[in-house]
């Protein structure tokens, strides 16, 4: 391997993008394929797009003969919290142990204080400001959970921009309904509005707070391995 | 944008990797490539080894981490890279210890 190729794919995954390092075992030609820059049109564009979702390395022979290894990185999950309430308080440990870089964003300072949340990086500003810094991506899920819809409205439409691999908002059916027309009324499709969990978290008849973080803690987890990503990347 | 943070960065193989031929150290890769029934690390994990033998991350749970490492003094001296195989089958991986019933390929590259 080049060094400026392994510079080149630890800049990548510092900065949060994916990347495939394809190496030829028999040659020990390499190139690097960063998802941002695209690949319609390379040679290996189907493989190259299923690793990309998968997440998975692994090894590709050739029809022709010749071993490809494509060394896939893609970055570690990350959760946004909207609301930095009794639940948040319950699923901040839980996700850390799940292996989730979590955050939590509410501009009622009363609520998100370091004191409730020791550890957690805190925004205590409105979406608005605070998405733009957290910075959301692909492999970033997000919950709502202040049931205020000044605060949650945004963040939700933020989030489905970016297309977070997990978007969820608490919320009864009825206070979902009201909330789609909303959302809708503000210019977000159809096909996007319905990707939104809701009501949030799996159905295993949660109810204290605590109760409630390990579900929706499992539906983002079963989210992210539906999309096929890997927890493990780059060791 | 946050990045990684440190703690992840320390333990980071290919992180470490840059920081050392930055520093001057010559420096091989491995690789696991494949693996055939129980093997304790994944496709993609990585090693790295320096020319004194000095080595960090893991190819195996211990394994053949000591094979792996004295190939990767050999390829960091001739340059060369190469594929190696441990399985239960083999004398070598038996003697060094793969007992676990898995076989790995680790491919072992310097890092120029």
């Amino acid at each position: 391997m080049k060094l400026e190729t392994l510079k080149r794919l630890n800049t990548a995954r510092d900065a949060r993008e994916a990347a495939i390092l394809i190496t030829d075992v028999t040659t020990g030609d390499e190139r690097l394929v960063l998802e941002k820059d695209g690949y319609a049109g390379d040679p290996l564009e189907e493989e190259l797009g299923k690793r990309f979702r998968s997440g998975g390395s692994g090894m590709v022979r050739q029809p022709e003969g010749g071993d490809l290894f494509f060394t896939v990185s893609v970055p570690p999950p990350r959760l946004v919290v909207v609301g930095a309430v009794h639940i948040s308080q319950a699923l901040a440990p839980m996700a850390r142990i799940a292996g989730f870089d979590m955050s939590i964003v509410d501009p009622r300072t009363a609520f998100a204080s370091e004191e409730r949340f020791p550890d957690v990086p805190l925004y205590a500003e409105w979406p608005d400001v605070a998405i733009p810094k957290v910075g959301l991506d692909r492999f970033t899920a997000l919950a709502a959970l202040t049931h205020d819809p000044k605060i949650d409205d945004g963040a939700l439409t933020a989030a489905l921009a970016a297309g977070c691999f997990y978007v969820g908002a608490l919320g009864s059916r009825k206070t979902h309904g009201k909330r789609l027309e909303r959302l809708r009324a503000a210019g977000v499709d159809d096909a996007a509005l319905e990707t939104i969990h809701a009501p949030i978290g799996l159905a295993i008849g949660a109810r204290s707070p605590a109760e409630i973080a390990v579900a929706i803690l499992a539906e983002v987890i079963g989210a992210l391995r539906r999309r096929g990503m890997a927890g493990e990347t780059v060791a | 944008m946050e990045t990684v943070t440190s703690s992840e960065r320390v333990l980071d193989v290919l992180a470490t990797a840059e920081g050392w031929r930055g520093s001057g150290r010559d420096v091989a890769i491995a690789t696991v490539m494949e693996t055939w029934g129980s093997a304790p690390r994944p496709v993609g994990s990585h090693l790295v080894v320096d020319s004194e033998g000095n080595f960090e991350g893991s190819v195996s749970g211990g394994c053949v981490e000591g094979a792996v490492v004295a190939e990767a003094v050999d390829v960091i001296a001739d340059g060369k890279p190469r594929m190696l195989e441990f399985g239960v089958a083999d004398e070598t991986a038996w003697r060094v210890g793969l007992s676990c019933g898995g076989r790995i390929r680790v491919y072992v590259e310097k890092l120029d």
